[in-house]
């Protein structure tokens, strides 16, 4: 029920004003709003009006490109773009001396060394260890960055044109070799894959079976040879690896190798000169080479 | 005067004051709307998905990839470090809903198109651990296993025709034929494909040339993302540019 303005009752206990409405002898307080409240909300309206007057605010206005500017003509694209010019242009202190200096000359000056270690570090963490793993152990189909087997070459030229155009990449000057898929493709039987499995296996000592060797052997020399290697030490030019040593990308088991023949490994590395800065691909180079298989050139 | 007590005791004037405050606020949101054109900007090289690639992005929903994955590259400098240049409004124009996320348990994808390979994808897919031991992505091995499922393909594309993707009859029509073209490097209809759209990967994705599965739309798309606007050529710096 409603109660004139000027009935309004006291309540005895709080001394607060109640607000007139009765519900089975409960009565409502008429508090105010705590003042601190209230100011901090008078704040928030007139800092709006500052902000909107100040900052980008009003967007798709009529006529107008993208929002409102504001008086402090804020962007955070420029801001961006500033920040990135300001942290190019701390690093080309150091950058500019890796992009000029010779390869061969990092290696031997340990300034040089130090920076380049710090950035391939950085940079490795944040792009090649997805892949080949946090401490460049490789996994399995990815290299082991840290041995002394190279599938493509391990001098700082070689492993820095890795990193550049990849391998198998879409880059026109990309590593390119291209394993058929003996079996799959119907180029060799399953005899023939079998007994090939068996030739290589041979090689590195973990065949029995003397006979399918034998035949794995011819077969080898007129299929696989031409990329391998008369004597299966492998071709870097083509990415083929060394079949007579023990280490195994994807598995030295009878099966895996016999897997390996029928459909072929062609396993890819994207070209990195696009997403990263000429410095920073030196960088990863020089790390790469220096953690324990890098070869002189 | 007790204003309070005058909108409380006569529901007309509340209804009335409160449709006055909705419309304002309508107006200040909606209003803007009208004006659209000139608040999305329009930038080279952005192309409505393909079709194995909206299937991908369906999957991506149906996975709730989003719950764990952001696509969007802040523009700070440290996101710009990590991820590449920050993305922008119009590479997300044909996506409905849009994949921004809200939280990066796993890292943003807005740049992944092209960082890894195919075989790193399946690997990943099969078993995050298996690359990256210290992972806590759940594994998707499914994906691999999985017949893409492409009964309502023309219904989708059409779908998303009417809320503004723009795919033509023509697209809808070749719809079916471009999932296999896409996955066939040597595909008799190549030119055609790269006309319907243009700079689109085509590679078998899942390694399994024999059959259409999850795991080739998924990797079709995550390959496909951040990968159609050309930064050299998109002038950062140009008035029109800064917002």
């Amino acid at each position: 029920m409603s109660t004139p303005d000027n009935e309004r009752e006291i309540d005895a206990v709080s001394g607060v004003e109640t607000t007139g409405h009765e519900w089975d002898g409960i009565k409502e307080l008429n508090n105010p709003l705590p003042r601190w409240w209230l100011w901090i909300f008078y704040a928030c309206i007139i800092w709006a009006v500052i902000y909107m007057v100040f900052m980008p605010a009003i967007p798709g206005l009529p006529g107008a490109e993208g929002a409102t500017r504001g008086l402090r003509n804020h962007s955070e694209r420029v801001n961006v773009a500033r920040d990135m010019a300001a942290l190019e242009e701390a690093r080309s202190v150091y950058f500019s001396r890796l992009t000029e200096a010779d390869l061969s000359e990092i290696e031997s000056d340990p300034e040089l060394l130090t920076i380049a270690l710090a950035a391939g570090e950085s940079a490795f963490g944040d792009n090649c260890a997805t892949c080949h793993g946090a401490g460049a152990q490789g996994a399995r189909g990815y290299p082991n960055l840290n041995d002394d087997v190279w599938l493509w070459g391990g001098t700082l030229e070689e492993i820095r044109r890795t990193i550049r155009y990849g391998i198998r990449s879409e880059h026109m000057e990309t590593r390119m070799g291209d394993m058929p898929a003996f079996g799959r493709d119907e180029l060799l039987s399953r005899e023939e894959v079998n007994d090939v499995a068996e030739y290589v296996l041979s090689l590195s000592g973990h065949s029995e079976d003397a006979a399918a060797v034998d035949r794995g052997a011819e077969t080898f020399a007129a299929q696989c040879a031409v990329c391998h290697g008369d004597n299966a030490m492998g071709n870097r030019d083509l990415g083929a690896p060394n079949l007579t040593d023990t280490d195994w990308l994807y598995g030295g088991d009878r099966e895996t190798v016999r897997e390996t023949i029928w459909s072929a490994r062609n396993s890819t590395m994207p070209a990195w000169e696009s997403r990263l800065d000429d410095a920073v691909i030196t960088a990863l180079a020089v790390y790469v080479h220096s953690r324990g298989g890098g070869e002189e050139d | 005067m007790n204003w309070h007590g005058v909108f409380e005791r006569n529901s007309m004037i509340l209804l009335i004051g409160i449709l006055i405050m909705v419309s304002i606020g309508g107006l200040v949101q909606l209003a803007p709307l009208f004006y659209l054109e000139n608040t999305i900007e329009e930038v080279e090289g952005v192309r409505p998905y393909t079709p194995l690639e909206l299937m991908g992005r369906r999957l991506y929903v149906r996975e709730g990839c989003y719950v764990c994955h952001s696509q969007m590259v802040r523009p700070l400098r440290d996101e710009v470090e990590r991820y590449g240049h920050y993305s922008l409004a119009a590479e997300s124009m044909y996506d409905h809903p849009f994949q921004w996320g809200s939280k990066r348990t796993g890292p943003d994808l807005a740049r992944v198109g092209g960082k890894y390979s195919d075989e790193w994808h399946r690997d990943h897919f099969a078993n995050p651990r298996d690359v990256v031991p210290e992972s806590v992505m759940p594994p998707y091995a499914f994906l691999a296993d999985a017949e893409l499922e492409l009964n309502e393909l023309e219904t989708i594309m059409g779908t998303h025709r009417i809320v503004g993707v723009p795919y033509n009859d023509e697209m809808i029509e070749a719809a079916q034929s471009d999932i296999a073209a896409q996955l066939d490097p040597f595909s008799p209809d190549y030119d055609a494909f790269q006309a319907r759209y243009p700079g689109a990967v085509m590679r078998d994705f899942d390694g399994d040339p024999d059959r259409v599965t999850e795991l080739d739309a998924m990797i079709a798309y995550l390959q496909a993302l951040g990968t159609m606007v050309d930064f050299d050529e998109y002038e950062a710096d140009a008035p029109e540019n800064l917002r």
